[in-house]
C-alpha cells in the first residue's frame, strides 16, 4: 500500500540492482552486488554492515553515482538517479569516502572549499566563491570544530581533524543524504565517540538522512535506527539493531560464534567475541 | 521479494524510541542561517592562505610584472652588447608604436627583432606549456612527481616528429605543418600507454609510474635511434641536436603558428582548473562532488597531448621544467589549480627564457642545448624530491 506519503519518506529505493566492476566477458560471474532490492528511510540513520568483501563500500558508491549499476534501477528521493546529473547528484548526496588522498598541499579551508563547487555551474566549473560561499563554509568548519585548521596543510593534520574537515567538506554540499564510508576506522576511541556523537546530532538536529558503511556492529548497534546486513552481494537481514544483531543471524553470515548482551546504558544489543 | 516487503516487515516492527523529525524542505541543511542577518555584509573569509579573487590578481600581476623585467633582461644578453635604452625603445615600439620608425638598416634592432626576441619569446612559450602540462598530469595522475619528460611523453611527441622529418611528411600541407601534427599523435599514443599502465591497479604507486616512464622513453628512443641510423646522415646531424633540445633560429611566422597550437591547448586545460582541484581527491571523490570525470580526463589529456606535440616539434626534448616549476609554485604560491596553471606557466616561462640566455652566452659564441641546462638543475632537484619528501609524496 503505497502512498504519497510513503514514498516522500523514502531516500532511497532499489529494485534488482546488481553490479560488477569487471567489465565484459566475465561481468555476470563476479557480480558484487546481486539483485539488491530494498527501501531506505529518509531522516534516519541506516548502518550498513557485512563482512570483507560482501559489497557494504561498493553499495555506498552506487548510491553516491561514483559507479552505475549494470542491472536494476535506484531512485533518490522519488527520482531516477540513473536520469540526474553528476552534478545534480552532488546537490543531493554528499559522500565521505573511507581514505582522503593527500598527496598535493592543499590547506584545511581549500579542502572543505571545494564541497561547493556542484553549487556553480558555468565555464568547467571555473567560478569564484562569494561571500555566501564563505558563510556556509565558516559554519559547518565551526560545526566541526575544524575552524581554527583552516590555514593547515590537509598533510599536516591528525586523522581524526582530516575525517572532520572531510565531513564538513560534505555538508557545504548541503545535500540531504550523507553518506560514510567506514568513518571512525582509523580513529582512537576518543575520535570514533566524536565522530559517532556527530553523525547522530547532524540527524536529530538538521533531519540528515545519513547511511554509512562500517565494521564495527556495536557502533552502528548504538548510533542507527535501521541496520542492513550484507552477505556476498545480498542483503541478509534488515531492520532495527534488536532485530539484526541477534547471535544466529550474524553467526550465519559470519561463520563465527559470538556474544550478544544488552548495552548497560541504551539497553542496545551489544556484540564481544567469545573466549 | 520486493521493496516493500522489507519496508513492512522490518520498519513498522522497530522499537523506534526517538523518530527524528523527517525533513520538511528541500533546503534541510541551512547552513547559512546564522549569516542571514547580516545578508548585505561582505564577509571577508578569515583564511588567510585561501585564494580569493584579489589575491588571484596580485600573483598574476606581480608575475606578469618580473616576466616582462626578465624578458626585457634576456634580450641584454648576447654577442653583441645593446644598451637597455636602445633594447626597450625597441621593445615599447613593437608593443605600442609604428616599429617602422625603428629604421630598418639599424643592426642593433635586426638583431633584436629578428634573432633574441623570437628566441626568448619562443623559451617563454615552451617553458611556460611544459610547466602547465606538468601541473595538469601531476592533477590527473595525482602524481607531483609525473612530468611530460619524466614519463615519456615528450619522448612520444619526439617519435612522432623524427618519423615526421626524415620521412619527409614534415613538408608542410597547404601552410600548415605535419610536423606538430605527428608529435601530437606520438605524445598522445605514450599518454593512452602511460595511463593504462598507472589505471592498471587500483592505488597505483610512484615507483610503478616511474618505472614505466623510463622503460617508455628507452622504448621510443630506441625507435628514434634506429631511424636515425638509417637515415641520411646530414639530416641525422640535425636530428641529434634537436632531440637534445634546442631553441635556435625561429622565425614569426614560425611562431605564430606555435601560439595557435598552444592557444587551443592551454584554454582547454585552464577551463578544467576547478575540476582538476577536484580531481586530485581521487577520481571517486571527484565524482561524488560532480565532476565528469570520464569527460574532464579526456579534455585534459587531449590538451596536454596537443601541448606536447607542439613543444617539442618546435625545440625538441626539454626536460623537468614540468617537474620543478610545479612543485616551486605549489610550495610558494597555492595548490588550487585555478592559480597554479596561471603561475606556473608565468614562472615556467620565465625559467626558461633564463635557462636559454645561459645556454647561448655562457660559452659565448658557440652555445649548447638548453635541454642541458634544464636536465643539469631539474635531474638533481628530481633526486632530491624523491629522497627527502617520500611521505608528502604520498610514496610511504
Amino acid at each position: 500500500m503505497m502512498n504519497d506519503e510513503f514514498t516522500s519518506n523514502v531516500a532511497y529505493s532499489l529494485q534488482d540492482v546488481s553490479f560488477s566492476y569487471s567489465r565484459g566477458k566475465h561481468a555476470g560471474s563476479e557480480a558484487v552486488l546481486k539483485e539488491l532490492s530494498c527501501l531506505m528511510l529518509s531522516g534516519r540513520v541506516l548502518g550498513i554492515l557485512g563482512p570483507n568483501g560482501s559489497g557494504k563500500s561498493t553499495l555506498l558508491k552506487l548510491l553516491a553515482r561514483v559507479y552505475q549499476p549494470q542491472q536494476g534501477t535506484i531512485e533518490i528521493l522519488g527520482e531516477s538517479l540513473s536520469g540526474l546529473s553528476q552534478i545534480e547528484v552532488a546537490k543531493r548526496v554528499a559522500l565521505v569516502p573511507q581514505e582522503t588522498l593527500q598527496v598535493f598541499p592543499f590547506t584545511i579551508a581549500e579542502m572543505v572549499l571545494m564541497g561547493r563547487s556542484p553549487h556553480h555551474q558555468g565555464w568547467g566549473g571555473w567560478h569564484w566563491e562569494d561571500s555566501q560561499d564563505w558563510a556556509i563554509v565558516q559554519n559547518a568548519m565551526e560545526e566541526l570544530d575544524v575552524a581554527h585548521l583552516g590555514d593547515r596543510l590537509v598533510t599536516e593534520v591528525s586523522g581524526g581533524e582530516r575525517q572532520r574537515a572531510v565531513i564538513a567538506r560534505a555538508l557545504v554540499q548541503e545535500p540531504q543524504i550523507l553518506l560514510l564510508d567506514e568513518p571512525t576506522a582509523f580513529l582512537d576511541l576518543h575520535h570514533q565517540l566524536d565522530i559517532a556523537r556527530i553523525i547522530r546530532r547532524l540527524n536529530r538536529e538538521r533531519g540528515l538522512t545519513v547511511i554509512l558503511v562500517s565494521h564495527d556492529l556495536n557502533l552502528a548497534s548504538q548510533y542507527c535506527d535501521h541496520v542492513m546486513l550484507l552477505n556476498k552481494g545480498r542483503i541478509a537481514a534488515m531492520g532495527s539493531p534488536h532485530m539484526v544483531i541477534q547471535p544466529k543471524v550474524l553467526e550465519a553470515v559470519y561463520g563465527c560464534s559470538v556474544l550478544v548482551d544488552r548495552h548497560p546504558q541504551s539497553g542496545l544489543p551489544r556484540v564481544s567475541l567469545p573466549m | 521479494m520486493t521493496p516493500l516487503d522489507y519496508f513492512s516487515e522490518t520498519t513498522f516492527m522497530t522499537p523506534n524510541l526517538d523518530t527524528p523529525p523527517l525533513p520538511s524542505s528541500s533546503s534541510v541543511l541551512s547552513l547559512e542561517r546564522s549569516v542571514s542577518s547580516d545578508a548585505t555584509g561582505n564577509r571577508a573569509p578569515v583564511f588567510s592562505r585561501t585564494l580569493t579573487r584579489s589575491r588571484w590578481w596580485a600573483w598574476v600581476s606581480a608575475a606578469c610584472v618580473v616576466t616582462v623585467v626578465t624578458f626585457v633582461v634576456c634580450l641584454g644578453f648576447g654577442t653583441q652588447t645593446i644598451p637597455y635604452s636602445r633594447i626597450i625603445a625597441v621593445v615599447m615600439a613593437v608593443v605600442v608604436g609604428p616599429f617602422t620608425e625603428q629604421g630598418i638598416g639599424d643592426p642593433t634592432s635586426v638583431i633584436l627583432l629578428h634573432v633574441r626576441m623570437p628566441r626568448v619569446v619562443l623559451a617563454f612559450f615552451v617553458g611556460g606549456s611544459l610547466a602547465m602540462v606538468g601541473v595538469a598530469l601531476q592533477a590527473l595522475l595525482r602524481n607531483p612527481l609525473a612530468d611530460p619528460f619524466v614519463i615519456g611523453i615528450s619522448s612520444g611527441a619526439a617519435l612522432g616528429a623524427a618519423i615526421a622529418l626524415l620521412f619527409g611528411v614534415g613538408i608542410s600541407v597547404g601552410s600548415i605543418s605535419a610536423l606538430p601534427i605527428c608529435a601530437f599523435a606520438g605524445a598522445l599514443l605514450a599518454l593512452m600507454i602511460m595511463y593504462r599502465i598507472s589505471m592498471a591497479q587500483y592505488g597505483f604507486s610512484v615507483y610503478t609510474l616511474l618505472l614505466a616512464g623510463v622503460v617508455l622513453n628507452a622504448i621510443f628512443s630506441a625507435f628514434i635511434m634506429f631511424l636515425t641510423s638509417i637515415a641520411d646522415p646530414n639530416r641525422a646531424f640535425g636530428m641529434y641536436a634537436w632531440l637534445m633540445g634546442t631553441l635556435t633560429g625561429p622565425d614569426w611566422p614560425t611562431l605564430g603558428m606555435l601560439v595557435v597550437y598552444l592557444g587551443v591547448g592551454l584554454v582547454m586545460l585552464g577551463m578544467h582548473a576547478q575540476s582538476l582541484n577536484l580531481l586530485t581527491l581521487g577520481e571517486e571523490t571527484a565524482r561524488s562532488l560532480g565532476v565528469e570525470v570520464e569527460r574532464v580526463k579526456k579534455s585534459v589529456f587531449l590538451a596536454a597531448a596537443l601541448l606536447t606535440g607542439a613543444v617539442v616539434s618546435f625545440s625538441g626534448i626539454i626536460g623537468f621544467v614540468g617537474l620543478i616549476i610545479p612543485h616551486a609554485v605549489r610550495l610558494v604560491v597555492s595548490a588550487d589549480h585555478r592559480l597554479l596553471l596561471p603561475m606556473a606557466g608565468l614562472v615556467g616561462g620565465m625559467f626558461l627564457m633564463m635557462a636559454d640566455t645561459v645556454a647561448r652566452t655562457a660559452l659565448s659564441p658557440s652555445e649548447f642545448p638548453v635541454g642541458v641546462m634544464t636536465a643539469l638543475v631539474g635531474g638533481p632537484i628530481f633526486l632530491w624530491l624523491l629522497t627527502t619528501r617520500q611521505t608528502q609524496l604520498g610514496m610511504k
